[in-house]
């Protein structure tokens, strides 16, 4: 690759008129950059607008008095009384209780998923057992059926489990695995080297010491790219909470969310409590991008590679 | 120090290798135990428990009543199905052929002018965004009194738009909504592929005189093959499956011209307790996928590479 410059094409390569063309397509990807992320900050502007000033200030992209007083509100910070002299509706659904039950909704299901789905990878790379083939084959014909059809059977087996509106019922259709997570582990593990792995059954290492001692320090980076899918998978999955969760005490984000939206079915939606929330529901996938930021758009990229 | 490591290799298998062999097939079974319970009752069962349910009349308050076939039946003389159906692949056809085609020239601009990864993350920003947060920041901005996007057109010759409101034109808006959301992933998706076509094959070209639409054409598409399969049969399948979108900006309105399959199915179980009716249309979905992908596949020659 860092020969290319050196090659004969560069010195074979036709005089350059004006480059019309190139110019055209950055004005092309600048204008697509621009689409990509405005509306984002359309929802911080909006956010930091004060009730009232959003009608007399619809059409501009600046708040002219900006204000925190709707992250507040949103976030429970004031009294009801405090809320409705801000213009809020008086609606109100508890973020903060909602961020909770999305940071323990996720958090448990990309380390139990990532786990168990890294040991049943491993094993259907190395061990041996009869039927390993045919299981892992079921595996993959899984990863073809669409969420409905699983969605409503599971949705009666966590009722008579009596798990409705509970963290459990919630969690325990991902916790366990899924066929893409065991599928691409699987993958990465024929990858690895067996010498090492030898050498320590040789010393009298058992599968377990040599799973959690070799194989999954050797494999940070795909289990990694793993965890940020199933992060922004699950931060992000709305059907299954929405399903579940008939309490505001059990709500996700995106639940909340669209619960605070619905509570005013009349009249004008309260935009800027609507704004501050999805502003602080999309944070999290923010800071991930910002501090991770190689890291998620190579595992994004690299979803695609299967 | 070696003289015992030899020792003990030679001990180890010559003490029992039945029991060493029994050993880790019962590892293999412990190792894919939680996996298998998550498999076994949250996979497997529930998708033999569907077509279970699809053969009976079901409220979930009373017994299952097996009525046979009579829900495919239905499902093939309500009007509502056919609606359901057609809305869908009319959002398909909104969305898949824009969202591709941007992608991928998105994804051929940032090969040859840009690398940057601080382009790429903002690209990705909208897919990285729940679609309950998408719905909401669009019904926002296409908001017919107060939406920024209607206080700029209210000022040029269009005029104000309903979008989500009109029956025409909610549809279609849904659809542009999620290739806004979308696009960037799949030009990511579109970029890594171009990343692993040789260079080489570029400059042969280049000597050859190839103008750089020839070579798009000529070149990059066909050997971009097996990514642009990918990306189609996995956004047809999604897209098929369109409910989030649905379900905050529109719930299926206005007069049902948003009430795709998957809210149709989601209305008939949880709207109003029909559960068997609710999973013979999911079945048929599934089928449908299935057709579709095979299909594609077949279409796009996905198993062929031009590179070989």
């Amino acid at each position: 690759m860092t020969t290319v410059p050196n090659t004969p094409s560069q010195i074979h390569r036709p005089r350059k008129p004006f480059p019309f063309g190139r110019l055209l397509a950055w004005l092309g990807l600048a204008l697509i950059l621009l689409i990509s992320v405005f509306p984002i900050w359309i929802v911080l502007k909006t956010a930091l607008t004060g009730s009232r000033s959003l009608f007399t200030e619809a059409a501009s992209l600046w708040p002219s008095e900006p204000t925190l007083v709707n992250f507040q509100r949103v976030l429970g910070l004031l009294s009801l009384e405090e809320v409705q002299a801000a213009g809020g509706s008086g609606s109100s659904v508890n973020f903060l209780n909602a961020m909770k039950n999305s940071v323990v909704f996720t958090g448990l299901i990309v380390v139990g998923q990532t786990f168990f789905s890294a040991m049943a990878a491993y094993a259907f790379a190395r061990l041996k057992f009869p039927g390993r083939d045919a299981i892992f084959t079921m595996f993959l014909i899984a990863m073809m059926i669409p969420g409905i059809v699983l969605f409503i059977p599971n949705f009666i087996t966590i009722r008579n489990l009596n798990l409705l509106n509970t963290i459990p019922g919630m969690i325990a259709p991902f916790i366990l695995m899924t066929p893409f997570a065991v599928f691409f582990l699987r993958q990465f593990f024929l990858s690895l080297p067996k010498e090492t792995e030898e050498a320590a059954f040789l010393d009298g290492a058992g599968p377990f010491t040599i799973f959690w001692r070799i194989t999954l320090p050797m494999s940070q980076g795909p289990i990694a790219t793993l965890a940020i899918l199933t992060t922004i998978g699950m931060w992000n999955e709305f059907f299954w909470p929405f399903l579940i969760a008939k309490d505001e005490a059990s709500f996700t984000l995106p639940v909340a969310l669209q619960v605070f939206k619905s509570q005013t079915p009349q009249g004008v939606p309260d935009w800027t409590g609507l704004m501050a929330g999805t502003f602080i529901a999309a944070i999290p996938v923010f800071l991930l991008l910002i501090v991770l930021g190689r890291r998620v758009v190579e595992s994004l990229a690299f979803s695609g590679t299967k | 120090m070696t003289v015992p490591v030899q020792r003990e290799t030679r001990v180890v298998p010559a003490q029992a290798p039945s029991k060493r062999r029994s050993m880790s097939w019962m590892a293999g079974y412990l190792f894919i135990l939680p996996a298998i319970i998550g498999f076994v009752v949250f996979y497997l069962y529930p998708a033999l428990r569907g077509i279970q349910i699809s053969f009976t009349d079901w409220n979930l308050l009373s017994a299952p009543e097996a009525v046979g076939l009579a829900n495919y039946q239905e499902a093939i003389r309500d009007p509502k199905f056919w609606s359901a159906l057609g809305i869908t692949l009319q959002y398909v056809v909104w969305n898949i052929p824009l969202q591709t085609l941007l992608a991928l020239v998105l994804a051929v601009a940032m090969d040859r002018l840009v690398k940057s990864m601080f382009i790429k993350g903002l690209l990705i920003v909208p897919y990285l965004l729940s679609s309950v947060l998408v719905a909401m920041i669009f019904l926002w901005m296409l908001d017919p009194l107060l939406g920024i996007v209607n206080q700029w057109l209210d000022a040029t010759p269009l005029g104000k738009q309903p979008f989500f409101n009109s029956a025409e034109q909610a549809i279609p808006t849904i659809a542009l909504v999620n290739v806004w959301k979308h696009m960037g992933f799949n030009a990511l998706l579109f970029y890594a592929g171009l990343q692993a076509i040789p260079r080489t094959v570029y400059e042969a070209a280049a000597i050859d005189g190839s103008s750089e639409v020839n070579t798009f054409w000529k070149i990059t598409l066909p050997l971009l093959r097996p990514v642009t399969v990918f990306v189609l049969v996995t956004s047809v399948i999604g897209s098929f499956q369109i409910f989030d979108t649905v379900a905050v900006a529109t719930q299926g309105g206005p007069a049902d011209a948003t009430k795709v399959l998957v809210y149709y199915i989601y209305q008939n179980a949880f709207g109003f307790f029909r559960m068997g009716y609710a999973t013979a249309m999911s079945m048929i979905l599934f089928a449908l996928l299935i057709l579709f992908t095979l299909v594609q596949m077949r279409l796009l020659r996905a198993n062929e590479s031009d590179l070989e």
